[in-house]
């Protein structure tokens, strides 16, 4: 197995994730099995070839920095779970 | 006026423009064809009966007024459910974005409406465009109008069988290891994603931003052409949209194949293909030759490390884009946490399918302290070696002509509990989107059991034209257009 089980049970706490035990024995398994096809990248030396981000043509557009109008309020909160019509409302962050 | 479904873009738009027909009753009339399919083909998430009405009524308003008509007058236009539409849900395929409802327009849908479009629904796909059959939808499946026990491929799988039942002339989709280009290889279709940059993601709900491309699906080439042309550009709400001149796509569409040098690569030509797809593309690439154009044997070696790095960086991208689903500013939310950290873990939970969460577990994974090195940078570093091969191509030929696909149509549940398996049926799609060069699948025939085959042509960056002008040649030969899904009844 190219991961454990507690790894896997790490990466999803990284991830905020939950997992029943079921669950977690087949995505062992299924990422495994991806991460030992991923290793054949190994068979090729790249230590002397630069990595390559994203494909853009030239430097990004930068825009000007002028004042535009922002979402309105009103839109930005119309799809919260929770709002005060003011604030996105969460549970506690301490409890 | 009967007749007014099954047609190209360009004829509906002439039929618009002329007052032969009214926009509404070409969207009237798509509608209720859509209706009457839909229970078999589940293209659609959503229909957009009324919004599309008042899309089509402005039309015909404007024309009585004199205005000039826009480049796709009336044109009914679906949109794969990722991308946004104001005012009508956009759920990604997802139970986290269920509710979710767009305060803006993406910059390809403002784009089609403003040439006069009609945006008719909203089409079902791999949840968060992660799957290649549209089995990942957390709503629907949606079959393959040439045989409903079949998968139309994905994740835009509901954008290509609109097009291909004819309920739309034309859809969006989106492709970020091959979305557009393998169902619509798998339904009949021409599809296109065009070079990375040449059309503005704002909107686009991401999946892996280095990557992530929307294109068209239409009934012909020159369909892709109308597309293209009203949505590519530079958008600056699109810092990666790029600053390049877009050409008259259509103008360039006839100048026939004679005279291109086209690129054969070995190494799409091996083991692991299906007999009848082989002799298909094999049968299209004499075509071409009789057509004038000349055949190169070429070599992109490192091909087969495509699907590796492709999984490496598609997922790192996914984990991190994929984050902002935490039920606090939009989408789905647990009930009943009464703290933060676990109403952000049952949330993601609930709202996640399985594909997603392995997806983001393996970003996770290759992101992570310790083995950021040893996957994510060695993962770029392979796609430069791609990119490379590519570029080494394309100084001897014009194009590179492959198929699109190692098997037609699969069955549902074929592939649904081996991920490597359904990875692998992107296996010719995804190298071109880790170079970001643009690619078009037309459909070159049917196997015995009467499945759409595909063939794609892949092209320099920037250069759709010389893409779509090699297709629309092969297409005039190819005759594909004298089969029909036998949807209908008759086939």
């Amino acid at each position: 197995m190219a991961i454990t089980r507690n790894e896997v049970l790490h990466l999803a706490k990284l991830a905020h994730l939950e997992f029943g035990e079921e669950e977690i024995d087949r995505f062992t398994r299924q990422i495994s099995s991806i991460l030992d096809y991923v290793a054949r990248l190994n068979e090729l030396d790249t230590s002397r070839i630069e990595p390559t981000a994203s494909i853009e043509s030239g430097s990004p557009a930068l825009r000007d920095d002028a004042l535009v109008p922002s979402i309105p309020r009103g839109d930005a909160l119309a799809n919260a779970p929770e709002s005060d019509g003011v604030h996105f409302k969460v549970p506690k962050v301490i409890g | 006026m009967s007749g007014l479904t099954g047609r190209t873009v360009g004829e509906i738009r002439s039929l618009v423009a002329s007052g032969e027909a009214s926009a509404v009753e070409v969207c009237r009339a798509h509608l209720e064809r859509a209706r009457t399919l839909e229970p078999r083909v589940k293209a659609f998430r959503a229909l957009l009966d009324e919004p599309a009405l008042r899309d089509a009524e402005r039309v015909d308003r404007e024309r009585a007024e004199g205005r000039p008509a826009g480049p796709l007058a009336g044109v009914p236009i679906a949109v794969k459910d990722v991308l946004c539409v104001r005012g009508a849900p956009a759920t990604c395929g997802s139970r986290i974005l269920e509710s979710h409802v767009p305060i803006y327009d993406a910059t390809c849908v403002a784009r089609l409406r403003g040439a006069g479009a009609v945006i008719l629904g909203k089409t079902n796909m791999d949840e968060f465009a992660m799957g290649s059959s549209t089995e990942n939808s957390a709503f629907e499946k949606t079959a393959n109008p040439w045989a409903l026990d079949r998968v139309p491929g994905g994740s835009s799988g509901g954008s290509a069988a609109a097009v291909a039942a004819r309920e739309v002339p034309a859809s969006l989709g989106t492709d970020t290891g091959g979305s557009i280009r393998q169902p619509a290889a798998l339904c009949g279709v021409p599809g296109m994603k065009p070079t990375y940059g040449r059309v503005s993601r704002y909107g686009l709900v991401a999946f892996a931003s280095s990557l992530d491309q929307v294109g068209p699906f239409g009934r012909t080439v020159e369909d892709l052409a109308r597309v293209l042309q009203v949505i590519a550009g530079h958008d600056p709400a699109d810092s990666t949209s790029a600053r390049v001149d877009v050409p008259d796509y259509l103008a360039g569409l006839r100048r026939g194949a004679s005279g291109l040098r086209i690129g054969v690569p070995a190494e799409y030509f091996k083991g692991g293909m299906d007999p009848e797809v082989d002799a298909s593309v094999r049968s299209a690439l004499r075509l071409a030759e009789g057509l004038g154009a000349s055949l190169r044997e070429i070599s992109l070696p490192h091909t087969e490390y495509a699907i590796p790095t492709y999984y490496i960086i598609a997922t790192a991208e996914a984990s991190s884009n994929l984050a902002r689903y935490d039920g606090v500013r939009y989408g789905h939310r647990a009930q009943g946490a009464r703290q933060l950290g676990p109403m952000y873990v049952r949330t993601r939970t609930e709202g996640f399918g399985a594909e997603v969460k392995r997806r983001i577990m393996l970003g996770t994974y290759v992101l992570s302290s310790g083995y950021y090195d040893a996957y994510y940078l060695k993962g770029q570093r392979v796609r430069t070696l791609i990119r490379r091969d590519f570029e080494k191509a394309f100084e001897t030929v014009d194009a590179i002509l492959t198929p699109t696909t190692p098997t037609p149509a699969f069955r549902f549940g074929d592939k649904t509990d081996d991920p490597l398996a359904m990875y692998l049926s992107d296996i010719y799609t995804v190298t071109i989107n880790l170079a970001g060069l643009p690619g078009i699948s037309i459909p070159c025939g049917l196997t015995r059991e009467r499945l759409p085959i595909g063939l794609q042509i892949i092209g320099r960056r920037f250069d759709e034209e010389t893409v779509l002008r090699l297709a629309a040649a092969l297409e005039g030969e190819l005759k594909f257009h004298q089969h029909r899904p036998p949807l209908d009844g008759t086939p």
